[in-house]
């Protein structure tokens, strides 16, 4: 069909279409960046100007925009297979050298720490998007590359929610991620499916690496996967079976004998080994009420999702008004783990371990002085 | 039945989802071939089918296999209404005919649909069974191998070029039928692709059969294209230059290359007796007699040459420093001789209806002078092609025109064209036909079957490097006032001060410095008008225009010091109310050549003072920069020297001159102030504003940023440390001009900034691969609409190795090196080749050159365009004698061994995808071709409805020459290829309609796939290289 021209009288001389097309893809990563975080092809202009690219060159402002335009284009072309990156590898229109699809992948994929913090834990639903206006507010991140950052989420969450095997490897494959960006997202996904609470101001002070670090126990101890890696959800959900153990641990402080006798045992072992002692001794069965209802009450998501928060209010923040440090921290919850084992009457022994080795390396963690 | 056609669909891949309900897709696929369709079984709800067919066999005749494509096309199941199509693959199976091209096609196709562009990838295999036909009245053509690139292909010799072929097949253009008012745009468009299709099928086919007659086996050269007439119809038509190829045995090249400078027999540069001019009678300062009688005798025809007797003949000459009468009394005795030769050679071309050659390269010894430019351009009413079996009138248009090129070439005193090349352009009724080429004088040697002279070949001599500068016609009978001056490299011969060719920069040409794009850009207005009012009018501009650009392209070229320019293009392109002419060269110092003088402003009217002022603002300018371009192209021929001490051609062997017998002016022989130094410069008058604006322009054009080179030929003259880095890319960029804006100069200067801007943003773009060099840099500049300017970029960039210094480039006498170096690749990789190729004076394998005749009396009358163009420029421009140098000491160390330049950028193997390099050069650098797999040539229209959604215009061309790239990527990797060489995108025509949301877009690209492999592997496993290429072309090389 031939067109029929318009002739419409336009004021001013202007380009009307300007593409460059490489056998080769070229891709400069510095405006890949620009376009990852959601700058408009004027804003990335300017920020390219302010870097000197054009003193280095001798180029003009027009050789700018004409190149920044064209490269978010080729962006936006790609940006389709950048969300399949599977695809990225065997497509046939863009010819992209394999560490450079590695280099797109990583940084499609990337994220800012101050986003994830205001997303962490919350369902990864249509809700929760109509909300990133407010995200990208309160953290100066546009609001084009919040939506790129909260896709990449949930499209992540939605493709491994539904597979067998190891979450991070699951992560790895589809997604071609490396490792660590990997194991960041299995956090995501597994506190978007746990839901745990994040956002509340006592928690405000932990980083998405706090977090990250502390999902990371959890996946490897607490969830299905940890026993048996060839069910789904393995590394999403936590092993019923063992929350529904961890309620026989509250025999440690609803047995009073069992309570003085493990507080004598601890209080042995610290003795002279640190300057907080008294404060030990006077706040053992506190913090022990504390770690232990924590435990019991795990079978409840409520809870569950509850569980940084207690974290905080039922042991971290009695030990910081005591002025404890993180080697006390670290001193007393090794003895309070050991000392139960030599408790004659405690049976739980292997629940206890698999509870307590998560709890001492995520208090450990959130620990900040 | 002489064929039997296999194809079997194996897979899809990324299908789209055709059906929303299920976000599924129930593909099948239906294999068409002439009238005959299978179809593969329903492959339910997947978007990655496997159909695993079984084998469709089609059993047909050769010819149709060469005209028609496999059509294959993917389609949804659809139980109750009709099935989508989802896309389509046209596959040219003629790669498969050729018996020495690729064997089966196998791979990964993008499915293509000419509304939704890229849908998803299916997996085919094909196959050809082909019979023997011994019918010798058989209408097909199998088997006659086709190459887009403009030289002897990388791993052939050329035994014998025929010369020129050409065909053309015209028809309804289907876009214009009726029936097009009631189909669906994808209809149309498809029905046009498979009509191109068919017509390029029957085109080559036909060539083929041409190519058969002479006794030829491959087309060189071969250039396609398509004029779509609209309503008159639809053009495809072809030229290409015939040959008898042979294939040269693999020998182990990693051995050779070390020994190559020792053992080039080239290295020994003597003078060939024959190939040279006659030069040495005096230069008439006066208009040349058309009454020059032209006397050629051919006596003692029988008397055996060899080249003892050259010889012999050598130590009798005199110094022909002093010149005059013993030159002329040595002239006389070897006149008869050469005379004689050059009249065989003439014959022999003059058989021919036209000695045309679309080469732009050629073996080492096959051209022997060179004229200049010419070129020929006619504009003609299109009329409807009543009956598309007789394109009789398209014919009887080129035939003409070629009749022009050829009585040009004559008056040129040549008796072929080299670089030959045809274009139209088109705007609406109106056609403008161009012709251009280079007029040369060839040697005999490929003329007939030169393989029985083999023996003698070895005896002889290269011709000197310079050769090709000197001039072939007679100078006393010029065709053009020129200045002439004596050879600086050889001395001996009467060279021009300037030279403008439409080929490659020969291998042994000796060039002083690097060279760099020139471009010439000229907007002109025009009224609108219609049928033959409007194309009076074009007509009428055209000459102004062509002078126009002849005289931006001198002064640019003496703003850069240099006196040569190479790979001239000229285009003219036509719209409704403007003529647009963009001349693109690369501009060279040629070592032969005298000096440019520089360029001096006179203004008019002297008694102003600012005006003095402002004059000499300007000269200072105009001086400053030309100092700078010297430096910056490292121009710096050393002074001539009149004592000829250390040339590095001995006095004592160069051949006297051979004079012409003419007898009445030998004696008047006044030398060329070759001596003094007082230069006479180019004098650029000042007498209107124009005239300033002109000098303005001149003095716009920035030059390439740091660490870049550009040109427009295959590679820059004066670099060798090439890299194995490169970056093919296409740009488009589309202007609208404002109404208010429509004056000369303003349309002037937008249309440069255009092309400025345009380059700087490549320059930009590329950055990264500095240093590097822009080659075969492409412009097609196009009036697509009223108001709209269109220029089409197409080059390679290719990166230089940083820590080989670029002194290391310059040449001394050596040229063998060189050779090896830049072009003749196959020479470096095949030095048993290599000695079989250079000695190549004509003495021996040729009866003999005859001598081609001067300019005919008449032929000054009938020369038209481009040479009346240069008197005409002449006339205004005050041409001085001109400072001259000479380049007896080029003196400067070798270059390194390329090989050692090579970074082995082998790409990751991960990838699934293989990579396929494609470039518009005959070449990669640092790699070998092993075979040439066949002919590429594709043709593709995008069109949408849905323009703003796919990102605006820029959006939609943007994925559209993607894709475009991804095909003929898939293609040459199904072929079993890792490359395509000489790449070229023939046609980019672009419509829009912004206001109904709809663009269209057509795009032509051709080259040759084939598979190479990288030298540094080569070395590595030299003993797999040499069993054969069948087996290294099978491993696929699939990096």
């Amino acid at each position: 069909m031939l067109l029929v021209v318009n002739t419409a009288a336009v004021v001013k001389m202007s380009v009307e279409l300007d593409v460059f097309v490489g056998n080769t893809t070229i891709m400069d990563k510095e405006v890949y960046q620009l376009w990852l975080n959601g700058y408009t092809v004027s804003d990335a202009v300017k920020v390219r100007m302010e870097g000197g690219v054009m003193e280095e060159c001798e180029a003009s402002a027009d050789v700018l925009l004409s190149d920044t335009m064209d490269q978010f284009r080729t962006f936006q072309m790609c940006e389709r297979l950048l969300q399949n990156p599977a695809k990225l590898a065997n497509q046939l229109l863009f010819q992209i050298p394999p560490d450079r699809q590695a280099m797109l992948i990583e940084r499609y994929y990337a994220f800012d720490d101050a986003f994830v913090r205001e997303v962490l834990g919350k369902k990864l639903s249509k809700g929760t998007k109509k909300d990133l206006d407010d995200v990208s507010a309160k953290t100066g991140i546009t609001l084009k590359s919040c939506r790129r950052q909260f896709d990449n989420f949930k499209r992540v969450f939605k493709v491994v929610e539904e597979l067998k095997g190891p979450l991070v490897e699951n992560i790895k494959q589809h997604f071609l991620l490396p490792d660590p960006l990997a194991r960041d997202y299995a956090a995501i996904v597994f506190f978007a499916n746990n839901r745990f609470e994040t956002g509340k101001k006592k928690l405000q002070y932990l980083t998405f690496h706090d977090f990250a670090f502390c999902a990371g126990q959890l996946i490897n101890n607490w969830t299905v996967g940890a026993v048996d890696n060839m069910v789904e959800d393995m590394d999403v959900d936590l092993d019923k079976e063992f929350l529904q153990d961890l309620k026989d641990l509250k025999i440690l402080i609803a047995d009073k004998d069992l309570l003085d006798q493990h507080k004598s045992l601890v209080c042995v072992a610290l003795r002279g080994k640190t300057k907080v002692f008294n404060e030990m001794e006077a706040n053992f069965k506190n913090l022990s009420r504390g770690l232990v209802n924590i435990a019991a009450k795990l079978t409840n998501p409520k809870d569950v999702r509850d569980f940084f928060i207690d974290l905080i209010e039922k042991f971290i923040e009695p030990c910081r008004s005591d002025r404890w440090t993180a080697t006390d921290v670290n001193l007393y919850l090794t003895h309070y783990t050991n000392s139960a084992h030599i408790l004659d009457s405690f049976k739980h022994q292997t629940v206890w371990t698999r509870y307590m080795g998560v709890i001492k390396s995520c208090i450990l963690r959130m620990y900040h002085e | 039945m002489p064929g039997k056609l296999k194809a079997k669909i194996v897979a899809g891949r990324h299908l789209p989802v055709m059906d929303r309900a299920s976000d599924l897709t129930d593909a099948f696929v239906e294999v068409k071939f002439g009238n005959t369709t299978f179809k593969t079984d329903v492959c339910p709800k997947s978007l990655n089918p496997q159909w695993n067919s079984e084998w469709f066999k089609f059993e047909v005749d050769d010819e149709d296999l060469q005209d028609e494509p496999l059509q294959i096309t993917v389609l949804d199941h659809d139980t109750y209404s009709a099935n989508d199509a989802i896309g389509k693959v046209y596959i040219d199976i003629d790669p498969l005919l050729c018996s020495e091209a690729a064997t089966v096609i196998s791979g990964w196709f993008p499915i293509y649909d000419t509304i939704h562009g890229i849908r998803g990838e299916i997996n085919v295999l094909v196959k050809v069974d082909l019979f023997n036909d011994l019918n010798r009245f058989r209408q097909s053509s199998c088997g006659v191998k086709f190459f887009c690139t403009m030289s002897i292909p990388r791993c052939f010799r050329a035994m014998v070029i025929h010369g020129f072929v050409e065909e053309l097949v015209v028809n309804e253009d289907p876009e214009y039928q009726w029936i097009d008012r009631i189909r669906t745009p994808r209809a149309s468009n498809e029905a046009r692709q498979r009509l191109i299709s068919l017509m390029s099928g029957e085109l080559q086919r036909k060539i083929g059969l041409k190519v058969l007659e002479m006794g030829g086996n491959a087309v060189v050269g071969y250039l396609q294209c398509f004029d779509l007439e609209g309503e008159s119809g639809l053009v495809v038509r072809a030229i290409g230059t015939a040959c008898t190829l042979d294939k040269i045995s693999s020998t182990c090249p990693a051995a050779v290359v070390p020994n190559l400078s020792n053992s080039s027999p080239s290295k020994d540069m003597k003078e060939a007796v024959f190939g040279e001019e006659a030069p040495g009678v005096p230069l008439s300062s006066g208009p040349p007699t058309p009454l020059r009688a032209q006397t050629f005798s051919s006596f003692s025809p029988s008397k055996s040459y060899s080249r003892q007797s050259s010889s012999s003949d050598t130590e009798l000459s005199l110094t022909p420093k002093t010149g005059m009468g013993s030159g002329g009394s040595a002239g006389k005795e070897a006149g008869p001789l050469k005379a004689l030769l050059r009249q065989q050679t003439q014959s022999a071309l003059e058989q021919r209806e036209f000695p045309f050659f679309t080469l732009t390269g050629f073996p080492v010894g096959f051209l022997l002078h060179v004229g200049g430019v010419v070129s020929a351009r006619s504009v003609k009413l299109l009329d409807r092609i009543h009956n598309p079996d007789e394109p009789e009138t398209r014919d009887a248009w080129w035939e003409e025109i070629r009749q022009e090129i050829k009585s040009h070439a004559k008056a040129l005193g040549c008796h072929a064209v080299v670089g030959y090349s045809e274009s139209t352009s088109i705007c609406e009724e109106v056609c403008i036909l161009s012709a251009s080429g280079t007029a040369a004088i060839l040697s005999s040697r490929f003329m007939q079957d030169g393989a029985l002279d083999t023996e003698h070949r070895f005896e002889d001599t290269a011709p000197p490097a310079c050769g090709f500068c000197h001039i072939p016609y007679d100078e006393l009978n010029m065709p053009f006032p020129a200045q002439l001056t004596y050879c600086h490299c050889c001395r001996r011969h009467k060279v021009p001060d300037v030279l403008f060719t439409t080929i490659d920069v020969p291998t042994e040409a000796s060039i002083t410095g690097k060279g760099c794009l020139i471009q010439a850009r000229l907007c002109r207005t025009k009224k609108k008008a219609q049928g033959e009012g409007n194309a009076t009018a074009i007509s009428n501009l055209l000459p102004f225009l062509e002078y126009e650009l002849h005289t931006q392209l001198l002064n640019k070229l003496k703003l850069r010091g240099m006196n040569a320019l190479f790979g001239l293009r000229v285009q003219i392109s036509v719209g409704d109310t403007m003529l647009l002419g963009l001349a693109s060269a690369t501009g060279v110092y040629l070592t032969a050549l005298p000096s440019p003088g520089g360029i001096q402003i006179a203004g008019k009217t002297p008694s102003d003072l600012t005006y003095e002022q402002h004059v000499s603002n300007m000269q200072k300018k105009i001086n400053d920069t030309i100092a700078k371009n010297k430096e910056l192209y490292e121009i710096s021929p050393p002074e001539w020297v009149e004592e000829v001490i250390g040339s590095p051609i001995p006095e004592s062997r160069q051949r006297s001159r051979i004079f012409r017998s003419h007898s009445e002016s030998s004696d008047e022989v006044l030398e060329l102030d070759l001596s003094h130094g007082k230069k006479d410069a180019f004098v650029l008058e000042i007498d209107d504003t124009d005239a300033i604006e002109d000098i303005h322009s001149l003095l716009t054009d920035a030059p390439t940023p740091p660490g870049f080179y550009s040109c427009n030929t295959e590679i820059m003259p004066g670099i060798y440390n090439w890299t194995s880095s490169l970056q093919m890319f296409t740009s488009v960029r589309v202007f609208r001009l404002s109404n208010a804006n429509l004056t000369n100069q303003g349309l002037n200067k937008i249309f440069n900034d255009l092309c400025e801007n345009l380059l700087k943003s490549l320059y930009f773009k590329l950055r990264s691969m500095v240093p590097c060099c822009l080659c075969h840099v492409n412009f097609i500049v196009a009036v697509p609409e009223d108001e709209l300017i269109q220029v089409a970029v197409t080059a390679v960039a290719m990166s230089l190795d940083k820590d080989q210094t670029q002194e290391n480039g310059r040449q001394s006498g050596d040229k063998t090196l060189m050779k090896a170096i830049t072009e003749n690749e196959e020479q470096l990789q095949f030095p048993l080749e290599l000695s079989a190729e250079c000695p190549s004076n004509p003495l021996s394998s040729a009866k003999g050159l005859s001598e081609v005749s001067g300019p005919l009396p008449s032929a000054r009358d009938r020369c038209s365009s481009w040479i009346e163009q240069i008197r005409l420029k002449a006339h205004t421009i005050r041409r001085g004698s001109i400072k001259t140098t000479s380049s007896l000491e080029k003196s400067s160390p070798l270059p390194d061994s390329r090989s050692r330049s090579l970074r082995s950028n082998r790409s990751c193997p991960s990838s699934s995808v293989a990579v396929v390099k494609m470039t518009p050069l005959s070449f990669l650098p640092g790699t070998k071709i092993i075979k040439y797999l066949g002919i590429i040539n594709m043709f593709f229209i995008r069109e949408t409805t849905s323009l703003r959604e796919e990102g605006g215009v820029s959006g939609f061309l943007h994925s559209f020459i993607a894709e475009v790239f991804a095909m003929v990527r898939a293609h040459v990797a199904a072929l079993g290829g890792n490359a395509v060489v000489s790449y070229s995108m023939k046609e980019c025509v672009f419509m829009e309609n912004p206001n109904k949301n709809q663009a269209q877009c057509l795009i032509n690209v051709s080259g040759d796939a084939v598979i190479f492999i990288r030298e540094s592997e080569l070395e590595a496993t030299p003993s797999q290289t040499q069993s054969g290429n069948v087996q290294t072309s099978s491993n696929g090389e699939g990096t």
